[in-house]
């Protein structure tokens, strides 16, 4: 094998040196000075409820401060962090002020580890639970700039501000294309807390944590926060239309948009001739739905034929159902008095199936992630088996037997003529 | 008896020409001990939660990850041409003590244009029951070509997305802590399944629009699906079938040379009397 090994290792050397000398390496595309800076705020809930002494023997309140001062100890440098609280002002008894009662404790920008321990001291267990209002407020602090945001919200309560429906505010959020995701950490939750900490994360794509012990808080809360430093392609905002002619033009990226049950979105892509268009399609499943889904993406003509398709169905708990083609557009010679060969304008349907029980809204739709990329055709097959070569013993023995058998024959011949040239 | 002995010569050099062949798939085909120890030392402790956000992980590299029961777990690792991979997966639960019931774990794997890539062997969804410890799942693709028509779905080389989650379970056991290890292993099927063709560009995200996006420095990172198996991608272009097919045109080209001399007899006519 090491003919195969020193061949690889050739091809790949040549190539690398080729790629060096030609093309200005992808990796440096995502320099940490040119990177926009990842969001986070952590969103804690400071009710009169976090007084309660059960997480290893402390009160809920205290768990969450020494779980905050060691997680604000390590939060990457590059992450700008903030921190909201819901609950830690008003006293009262009345639910109309109690729940607008939602403050930033600590601006979302670069961390003074210092200055955001002390305002984390400073919490005493108060007042209500406005999640929701909590929520807007977040989205609203986390505004400006391209990178990622997330919202952490720690709470130990569901939301006390009907009808403000947290989880439909969270979808909102969402819906708006700003790339936040929000995760949820329920402390010692009850059922109603966590159905409603879990549609907050199922509606965003983000993650729900039940919290029994201090140190799984920490972890969680660092994990997060560690996450959102990770650095990750932030799709583009693109709106499909309801039919083919007059759909947006994309070029090859990674878009996002909003579709709603059984409706059909288009997109137009320019392929030229010898390009290959690869498309994928996820659509994420961001509600209570129905147990069958499917997503179906079709690859047609501006007039309507059907060139390929990519399908999928499923059925169970979900986050996305996804599926993609493969268009490879012949090669074609340019027409006479043009440069190149024209493009064709592909359409591509993106359709899904979607539905739910009629309590569900149905608005806005569910998230539907797009990415759409132009690459060199392929050398397309010229025989089913590799450069039409061989493999196996019935080729050895066939290989084998046609040789004997011409060898035999070469000799019967020579040997005939020699026959033939002695008697004459 | 010299017929025989030239056609034994034949097949045993044939045989030895073979034994080149056959070794180079066995060689290949086995990882070294010392390349999966020095990987498998650095492998990634989280996972992605997205297809975008999928962590990449290398063939024969564990990847653990600490999570909640209910999370989608993700990663990416890059298969090439002739490669099989196999996908393993182990859970180890929360505690029997504080869960309500038998729950549903499931691996599934996609290819780079996010199509669920069909498994051939292993148990890909498993119930837990409500006491057990850990649940092993595995899943063994089919073995990835060079080329496939636009319409097929056939695995082609490019990343591979493994995701993890739980289908079913107690709505109350939701958002516990679980530990993951992922290992994936890619094992060489020679040039069995070789066939012609091949794409310009493996099947990874962002492929065509890498080297466009290049210039301006301000574009987005570059997305951890586009990692590269070691030594870079293969051209798809060498496998053993031109070993087997040189094999065969020498066995051939021998065989031919025995049957010509076959003819021949001792290598004199026997009516010629001797000394003449």
């Amino acid at each position: 094998m090491i003919t195969r090994k020193r061949l690889a290792a050739g091809v790949c050397g040549l190539l690398a040196a080729m790629g060096v000398a030609l093309l200005p390496t992808p990796a440096t595309a995502g320099e940490p000075d040119a990177k926009p800076s990842p969001k986070v705020e952590l969103t804690l809930d400071v009710s009169g409820s976090m007084r309660a002494r059960d997480i290893d023997g402390q009160s809920r309140m205290a768990a969450a401060k020494q779980a905050f001062n060691e997680v604000l100890d390590a939060v990457p440098q590059d992450v700008q962090l903030g921190i909201r609280t819901l609950g830690a002002n008003y006293r009262g008894e009345d639910r109309k002020v109690g729940c607008k009662d939602t403050r930033q404790l600590y601006p979302v920008g670069p961390l003074d580890r210092t200055e955001a321990k002390t305002a984390v001291a400073t919490l005493t267990p108060t007042g209500w639970t406005p999640i929701g209002p909590a929520l807007l407020g977040a989205a609203q602090d986390l505004k400006g700039g391209d990178g990622t945001r997330r919202i952490v919200l720690i709470t130990d309560g569901e939301d006390t501000c009907a009808p403000l429906d947290p989880c439909q505010v969270a979808r909102d959020i969402a819906a708006q294309g700003i790339h936040l995701t929000v995760d949820t950490l329920g402390l010692l939750p009850d059922a109603k807390t966590r159905k409603q900490l879990s549609c907050i994360a199922e509606a965003t794509g983000g993650t729900y944590t039940s919290v029994q012990h201090t140190k799984q808080l920490r972890d969680r809360v660092h994990q997060l926060v560690e996450r959102a430093a990770d650095p990750v392609v932030t799709p583009v905002p693109a709106e499909g239309s309801r039919q083919c002619a007059d759909a947006p033009k994309l070029k090859p990226g990674l878009y996002t948009d909003r579709e709603k049950f059984a409706e059909h979105r288009w997109y137009r892509v320019d392929v030229r001739p010898g390009q290959e268009l690869r498309a994928a399609v996820s659509i994420g499943a961001d509600r209570a739905v129905n147990n069958d889904y499917g997503v179906l993406l079709r690859a047609s003509t501006v007039h309507g034929r059907e060139i390929v398709r990519g399908a999928e169905a499923g059925d169970g708990r979900t986050d996305v159902i996804s599926s993609g083609l493969r268009y490879p557009k012949a090669p074609m010679d340019a027409p006479d008095g043009a440069e190149e060969a024209p493009a064709e304008t592909v359409c591509l349907q993106v359709s899904n199936s979607f539905s739910a029980p009629a309590s569900v809204r149905t608005d806005p739709g569910m998230p539907v992630e797009l990415s759409v990329d132009l690459v060199d055709g392929p050398s397309d097959a010229s025989d089913a088996a590799s450069f039409g070569l061989g493999h196996g013993w019935w080729l050895l023995g066939a290989l084998t037997l046609a040789g004997l058998v011409a060898g035999l024959l070469w000799g019967w011949i020579s040997r005939w003529r020699v026959t033939v040239w002695r008697t004459n | 008896m010299r017929t025989v002995r030239i056609l034994t010569t034949a097949v045993l050099a044939g045989a030895g020409l073979l034994g080149l062949a056959g070794g180079a798939h066995a060689d290949s085909a086995t990882p070294s001990p010392s390349a999966s120890e020095s990987t498998g030392a650095a492998g990634p402790t989280e996972a992605g939660t997205s297809f975008r956000t999928a962590t990449a992980v290398k063939p024969d590299q564990p990847a653990t990850a600490d999570a909640s029961t209910g999370d989608y777990l993700y990663w990416v690792l890059p298969v090439d041409v002739a490669q099989r991979a196999t996908v393993k997966a182990k859970v180890t639960l929360p505690p029997a003590a504080s869960r309500h019931g038998a729950a549903t774990w499931r691996l599934d794997v996609y290819d780079g244009l996010r199509r669920r890539q069909a498994c051939t062997y292993g148990t890909q969804s498993r119930s837990a029951a409500a006491d057990a410890g850990t649940v092993e799942l595995s899943c063994t693709l089919r073995t990835v070509r060079s080329w496939a028509e636009p319409w097929a779905n056939d695995p082609l080389p490019g990343s591979y997305y493994v995701r993890l989650t739980v289908v079913d379970l107690p709505q109350e056991d939701l958002g516990q802590p679980v530990h993951t290890e992922v290992e994936a292993s890619v094992a060489d099927q020679g040039g069995a399944q070789a066939v012609d063709g091949s794409l310009a560009a493996p099947l990874v995200p962002g492929a065509g629009s890498a080297t466009a996006k290049a210039d301006d420095a301000g574009s987005s990172p570059r997305p951890a699906a586009m990692a590269e198996p070691d030594g870079g991608w293969s051209s798809g272009r060498w496998n053993d079938r031109w070993l087997w097919t040189a094999a065969g045109g020498a066995l051939a080209a021998l065989a031919g040379i025995a049957g010509y001399r076959a003819t021949r007899g001792s290598g004199r006519p026997a009516r010629i009397p001797p000394g003449a």
